[in-house]
């Protein structure tokens, strides 16, 4: 399952695969999506130069970068951008992109997402302590006794449930995905 | 704005959990209002911001089954108090009608549940653009009972109630909020952070950018000198709470300000007993600061508390 609609250059895939990408075409290169953002200091690359990479078809830098990754999805850039590119949702786009070709470099925001959609898949509700568990366990199995105090903190205050909710009617909503994964398997990904 | 008081009521993940305190103090304080809600019979995860990130299309698909149950149930209008649902929800519902060719898509797989959704006929609401602009803030001043003088709160707004564009309020400096609190009698510093960023899901991934971004809100709340910082999205509550100790730890600093639901305290303003509201699930207590409110108001003060120049609204910045 690859996003290859909209042609071979790697600029026209991410714009394809974006809703309303197509104005990735008219970025300024003025940065003012890289100053607003909260992760830039840890990000591999900036917005703006990830996005200059994404018009020179750098498709390895650009999907190896952890600069996706590091997208906490608070829209500031999207809302101050003079070009209204939809910088958020081409970022997702890059997670998806790197998802499919195995690539990025950070295997652990990757990973979190997949644990997180799983248990949605196999529950239809989120649930914190299987998400914890299992994640901190393949990633920072330390992690799991500082997170462990915080999490029997959470059980005393009634904040963590011991149990998975499922919803009641879960082979709808699975019946639903599993189509949904179809359609987007037959279009590349694209959305 | 509309007339009519009743809304389908999506929770959320969250507030079956780690928010449980928003979900109690939401149901009292529309209770109180008159606001009608009713939960969406089996509603499922809105994704969070994860499964955009994986697959986009059963992304949609799995908001959208929410939105076809509500429409099912004959709603009109949707409530979610959590940011990231509202967004979710909101997000799909537009780009349904924005993007035929996805709304299609979507449509489809939602036929393999049986269900389907027509892009536009629910209006997806956060819960306080509800109790500011369908109920008003008139009404909540006639409920107040006791009011909350001498408190000191600094409304944090986050990122998805008002962003990319959710319309009701500004995207970069919000004020709702603030004045639903000054109704309630508290004092509202002029909280320069109030629209930064949380750190999501980074506490999961990285320990550094998000003590950093969680840090920064700490930092710019006590510089205030504010009793307890006021939220409205469970993701913002629990990093801001659950992650204090965290943060004292890596700065050597000592903050014990308490995260509360704008929804508990104006449970509290109408005299709702704390237990009702979810009190007491908060790990950095609130008990300190609910007893600092006085019965009479403060005295007017001639100055206004000086803004500290290094607080200055600069995101990214520091
Ligand atoms: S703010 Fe918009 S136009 Fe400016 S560099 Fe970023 S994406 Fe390009
Ligand atoms: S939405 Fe992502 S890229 Fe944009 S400013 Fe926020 S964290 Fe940075």
């Amino acid at each position: 399952m690859t996003e290859t609609r909209g042609g071979d250059r790697f600029f026209d895939r991410v714009v394809a695969a974006t809703p309303g990408g197509e104005k990735l075409a008219l970025c300024l290169q003025c940065g003012t999506c890289g100053g607003s953002c909260p992760s830039g200091p840890d990000m591999d690359h900036t917005p703006r130069q990830l996005f200059a990479m994404i018009a020179a078809d750098m498709e390895e830098e650009v999907l190896n970068s952890n600069t996706p990754w590091y997208c906490v999805s608070c829209y500031y850039c999207t809302v101050r951008c003079p070009q209204q590119i939809p910088i958020t949702d081409i970022m997702y786009t890059l997670k998806r992109m790197a998802v499919q070709k195995g690539k990025f470099k950070e295997a652990e925001a990757a990973d979190f997402s997949k644990t997180f959609i799983g248990m949605v898949e196999l529950y239809g509700r989120s649930f914190e302590l299987g998400l914890a568990t299992r994640y901190h366990l393949a990633h920072h199995p330390l992690k799991m006794i500082q997170m462990s105090g915080m999490g029997l903190k959470m059980l005393q205050r009634g904040r963590m449930a011991l149990r998975p909710e499922k919803i009641k009617r879960l082979d709808q909503l699975q019946a639903i995905l599993e189509k949904a994964k179809q359609l987007s398997a037959q279009t590349g990904g694209a959305a | 704005m509309s007339t009519d008081k009743k809304y389908a009521y999506y929770p959320g993940c969250s507030l079956t959990a780690t928010a449980v305190a928003y979900d109690i103090s939401t149901k009292a304080v529309c209770d109180a209002l008159g606001i009608e809600i009713k939960e969406i019979d089996d509603w499922n995860c809105c994704g969070a911001t994860e499964y955009f990130a994986i697959n986009a299309l059963p992304a949609y698909a799995l908001v959208a089954r929410n939105l076809a149950l509500a429409q099912d149930e004959g709603h009109s209008q949707v409530i979610a108090p959590c940011s990231a649902c509202f967004l979710n929800l909101r997000k799909t519902d537009e780009y349904m009608g924005k993007y035929p060719d996805l709304g299609q898509k979507v449509n489809q797989a939602l036929a393999a549940g049986k269900l389907h959704y027509d892009p536009g006929s629910l209006r997806v609401r956060h819960l306080l653009d509800v109790v500011v602009n369908d109920v008003g803030l008139d009404k909540v001043e006639s409920l107040v009972k006791k009011p909350l003088y001498n408190l000191r709160l600094a409304p944090y707004y986050g990122c998805m109630i008002v962003r990319p564009d959710s319309g009701f309020d500004n995207v970069e400096y919000p004020t709702s909020m603030d004045e639903l609190l000054r109704t309630l009698g508290a004092i509202v510093v002029d909280y320069p952070v109030k629209t930064q960023c949380c750190g999501g899901h980074m506490t999961q991934i990285s320990d550094d950018t998000a003590l950093d971004l969680i840090g920064r809100l700490l930092r710019s709340a006590a510089e205030y000198q504010a009793d307890a910082i006021v939220c409205l999205c469970p993701m913002c509550q629990l990093n801001l709470d659950a992650y204090q100790d965290d943060v004292n730890r890596k700065y050597g600093t000592d903050y014990k300000i308490p995260v509360l639901y704008f929804t508990q305290l104006m449970g509290l303003a109408f005299g709702i007993p704390e237990k009702k509201l979810g009190f007491g699930k908060e790990m950095v207590s609130a008990k300190p600061a609910l007893a600092k409110i006085t019965a009479e108001p403060p005295p007017k003060k001639k100055r206004r508390v000086r803004r500290p120049k290094e607080a200055l609204p600069m995101p990214g910045q520091e």
